[in-house]
């Protein structure tokens, strides 16, 4: 299998060069490139990258790109980066290395980040964005507006309401609707 | 697969031994228990049901894999489907139901208020989809096999509607035993949870062998009823 990377740098010169380096090696699969962070959530969604390598001064919380995802993020440096801030990366890569350390980079964090997903169980617990969509779900909304509310694509929503029932088990509205109440998540005089 | 039971002349008591299951199948026949040694053939006809036709249902509720051929379909004796389809609904409403809902009325005492009143509202909307469900077969589509077994075909109802439009009805009693198992507060004691969860998991096996005797021998009978009665 692939290691599937997504650039996200506002340089197209940057990303070009990058991705031509990485597409030498076969082991990497570069998927197509962001130039910021407009779409990213339904990126990670149908993408399903393996390694994020992300301008750092497009965002300063490397957690937030990832969203619900536990992708590695990889600093890619080339000017001046808060070392505070590049500490929060899972690595950092200079576009004034050479290419076998850029490579040998992605290559272990990747790898680490296997090994710690590796064995970890399957979570029956819902991620923050999960639960806004399941509230609004009990709610009574339909997909269309639970995805207006939150600024997201239909489609994503049915990619959380897809894990949702994956991770609770629990298929129809009704039965979400108890489990919201259950977990305390909503009011019963949210329910209509 | 091909038909396992399909010996009339082995003993009703060794039926039933090897398939308890079909307890239930037997009763909406009306054949009472106490078989004492007769043959399947004898007990059938005893209590005036074609043993074929017994044999048929019994074979599609014991082996879900088991798809009946159109011979099958053609040579049995259907007079009995429609009134142990309804006995079938008869049982789930009147029997398994009401007995669900008691366990679960005992395990809402134990809850906080706003949750109980949630399960039960879960609980109420799922009956009323069951009986939606039911009533429309009882009132339309066993009415129009009726009246094509009297030899009329006097409704505009057609058994393609019937394909396009069945639900499943165990994907919700499926959601009740999640919530069960996973996220029942640990403070509610009693039998009452595992007590529900057995009879849950009984009614939603049933449920589905019942759809699969719908499926695999109602819908091709009546299609070709629907093509001789014109």
């Amino acid at each position: 299998m692939k290691t599937r990377v997504l650039i996200i740098e506002p340089s197209e010169v940057i990303v070009e060069g990058l991705k031509s380096l990485l597409e030498q090696q076969t082991r990497f699969k570069v998927l197509p490139p962001l130039y910021g962070l407009d779409a990213l959530d339904e990126r990670l969604i149908s993408g399903k990258p393996d390694v994020i390598i992300a301008n750092p001064t497009l965002s300063s919380q490397p957690g937030q790109l990832t969203g619900d995802t536990a992708v590695p993020v990889v600093a890619l440096v080339y000017q001046y980066v808060e070392p505070v801030v590049l500490k929060r990366y899972d690595a950092a890569i200079d576009i004034r290395d050479n290419c076998g350390t850029i490579v040998d980079t992605l290559i272990r964090i990747v790898q680490s980040h296997e090994q710690a997903e590796h064995g970890r169980p399957a979570s029956y617990e819902l991620s923050r964005r999960e639960t806004d969509v399941l509230v609004q779900v009990a709610r009574g909304l339909t997909n269309k507006e639970i995805a207006d509310s939150l600024n997201v694509s239909v489609h994503t929503v049915i990619s959380h309401r897809k894990n949702i029932m994956h991770k609770t088990g629990i298929k129809s509205v009704a039965g979400l609707t108890v489990y919201a109440i259950l977990n305390n998540l909503i009011d019963e005089s949210a329910l209509i | 697969m091909t038909a396992q039971l399909n010996d009339p002349s082995i003993k009703m008591g060794e039926l039933i031994t090897a398939h308890p299951e079909l307890m239930t199948i037997l009763q909406r026949m009306g054949i009472a228990l106490g078989f004492g040694d007769r043959s399947v053939a004898d007990v059938c006809q005893r209590h005036g049901v074609d043993p074929g036709f017994s044999l048929l249902i019994c074979n599609v509720y014991s082996y879900a894999q088991y798809v009946p051929s159109r011979e099958v379909i053609l040579q049995t004796n259907m007079t009995g489907l429609v009134s142990y389809l309804r006995n079938s609904h008869h049982y789930y409403v009147s029997r398994q139901l009401p007995h669900i809902e008691h366990h679960l009325l005992h395990i809402a005492e134990q809850l906080p208020v706003r949750v109980s009143l949630v399960l039960h509202r879960f609980f109420d909307a799922y009956k009323a989809e069951v009986l939606a469900h039911f009533g429309h077969e009882d009132n339309t589509v066993f009415r129009h096999i009726e009246a094509l077994q009297a030899g009329v075909s006097d409704t505009n109802y057609r058994m393609a509607d019937f394909v396009d439009n069945h639900g499943n009805l165990e994907d919700k009693l499926n959601d009740l035993v999640q919530i069960i198992f996973k996220y029942l507060p640990e403070s509610v004691t009693g039998d009452d949870t595992v007590d529900m969860v057995y009879d849950i998991l009984m009614l939603s096996m049933d449920l589905n062998r019942h759809s699969l005797v719908e499926e695999k021998v109602m819908v091709p009978y009546v299609m070709h009823l629907e093509r001789r009665v014109r």
